[in-house]
């Protein structure tokens, strides 16, 4: 691991990014939009209150999932990626980079779509907004892991986009959102037990339904930050320096 | 180590899926020369030169570049590899990409600036490099590798798709790269680049056809060009194996 290469990689991804007008207003507004229709749906109910926050921790969490799955697959097919294997770059330097570009994008994300939850579609929330905003980044940065781990895995753009469904939505369906994850059978309980994006849905909860009890989405985040480490690895794992 | 051998090859075996490209290859590149790796497509260039670099599989056989097992990490800064479509980022300028694959192996912007000035890509180096032609991007992919300043370059087809003033440039690079004591594996379908190295490699279904320089070759067969040179020679291992 070396960081001046992990700096100059992130640096990188970032040029990309900003040359690229359209995925940038992707990436920023889509989640507002989505929390607003939300908001819209259920005007005049409480759901909004009970699921918003959840939410919010979900968008970013999949449009990251989306974008670094798509962006890895491309450096793999334009043979960039074997390049940089062949130089002295380290697979974890090349995760890292990724990882802490789009973690940039996520903070930025974050921030707005919480700030456009709060302050213009009035969540409430109970517990300070700045734990909202980290349990957030932290699900994007998941996302993000979660996507370079699932680009391992895929040969074609067509694939990639596959993995969306097949990664997120049983994540999605378990997470506590559709049923309460105390009501589920107890097959799916185990199952949702392990799934990260159970925590982030969790950890989101907590700081929207209590003040006082920081405790509860510490154990959350920590669980979350585990799953981005391991993620991180694993996918480290599926580069390959020699290739058949 | 020796110091007049950039790579050693004793046979070497590489087996892509269930095709066997290099069947049992034996080769030596002297240092400091350019070294032509000619042969018609399939015939297992690009396979040869991948496990030069240390990033294709191998199946057995031994694999030395200068002077260390191939693919070992202290040589990862010391080759510069330009593979054979570029590999370069579409959407970065000439300039960001050359500084991006410099930075890597530790060079400063000054070294990408002389790379991009090296392939005459001056007037180009704040454009995108998904703007350009085929040939422009190719030669993208070369500077980022030169900007390393690496001792050994191994270059897959590196002038396909160049006009021909170009190509005539590039050569006379390649040749002064050699005369600064830096050592090339160039790969070239194109037999009347024969001419521009030092040494040729000619492969043919993963066999060493020869590896002797263009006059040995002309002597040997009697031919006025590598083009019926490598002609003369492929008849006369038919001929043999009948």
């Amino acid at each position: 691991m070396n960081a001046r290469r992990t700096l100059v990689t992130t640096a990188r991804v970032l040029a990309q990014l900003r040359g690229d007008h359209r995925t940038i207003g992707l990436m920023l507004v889509v989640p507002c939009v989505l929390v607003g229709l939300l908001a819209w749906i259920y005007d005049g109910t409480p759901v909004f209150d009970h699921i918003g926050a959840a939410l919010l921790g979900v968008f970013p969490f999949v449009v990251m999932f989306v974008v670094t799955s798509v962006a890895t697959l491309r450096e793999r097919s334009s043979g960039t990626l074997e390049r940089l294997l062949a130089s002295p770059m380290g697979k974890g330097d090349f995760m890292l980079g990724y990882a802490l570009a789009f973690g940039v994008m996520a903070v930025v994300q974050a921030v707005l779509a919480t700030a456009f939850a709060v302050y213009v579609c009035g969540l409430d929330v109970a517990g300070p907004l700045w734990q909202l905003v980290c349990v957030a980044v932290l699900d994007a940065v998941l996302g993000t892991a979660l996507g370079l781990l699932a680009s391992g895995f895929a040969r074609t753009e067509f694939q990639a986009v596959q993995f969306m469904p097949a990664f997120i939505l049983p994540q999605f369906l378990l997470c506590g959102l559709l049923v309460a994850r105390d009501g589920l059978p107890d097959v799916l309980r185990w199952v949702s037990d392990v799934l990260p994006l159970s925590y982030a849905v969790d950890a989101m909860k907590s700081v929207t339904a209590s003040a006082a009890e920081g405790a509860d989405v510490g154990q959350d985040a920590s669980v979350i930050a585990a799953w981005i480490v391991v993620s991180l690895v694993l996918g480290s794992l599926t580069l390959r320096r020699r290739t058949a | 180590m020796m110091n007049d051998v950039a790579v050693e090859m004793e046979h070497l075996r590489v087996v892509r899926g269930s095709r066997v490209v290099l069947p049992d290859l034996s080769v030596t590149i002297p240092a400091g020369q350019v070294v032509g790796l000619l042969g018609p497509s399939g015939s297992g260039k690009s396979t040869l030169i991948r496990s030069i670099v240390g990033v294709q599989v191998v199946e057995s056989g031994l694999v030395r570049v200068l002077g260390q097992e191939a693919g070992s990490p202290a040589l990862r800064s010391r080759i510069g590899y330009v593979t054979q479509s570029p590999s370069v980022y579409d959407d970065l300028s000439v300039r960001a990409n050359v500084r991006y694959f410099a930075r890597i192996v530790g060079a400063d912007d000054t070294a990408a600036e002389d790379a991009i000035d090296a392939v005459d890509l001056r007037d180009h180096a704040g454009q995108l490099v998904g703007r350009l032609s085929g040939g422009q991007r190719s030669r993208v992919s070369l500077a980022a590798a030169l900007a390393g300043d690496p001792e050994l370059l191994v270059l897959d087809e590196p002038t396909v798709g160049l006009d021909p003033v170009l190509r005539r440039d590039l050569w006379g690079l390649f040749g002064r790269l050699a005369g600064q004591g830096r050592s090339l594996v160039v790969s070239s379908h194109v037999m009347d680049e024969a001419s521009r190295c030092d040494r040729l490699i000619l492969l043919r279904e993963g066999e060493v056809l020869a590896d002797a320089t263009l006059d040995e070759l002309l002597a040997r067969t009697g031919a006025h060009d590598a083009d019926s040179a490598f002609l003369a020679l492929i008849d006369r291992a038919a001929q043999a194996a009948r």
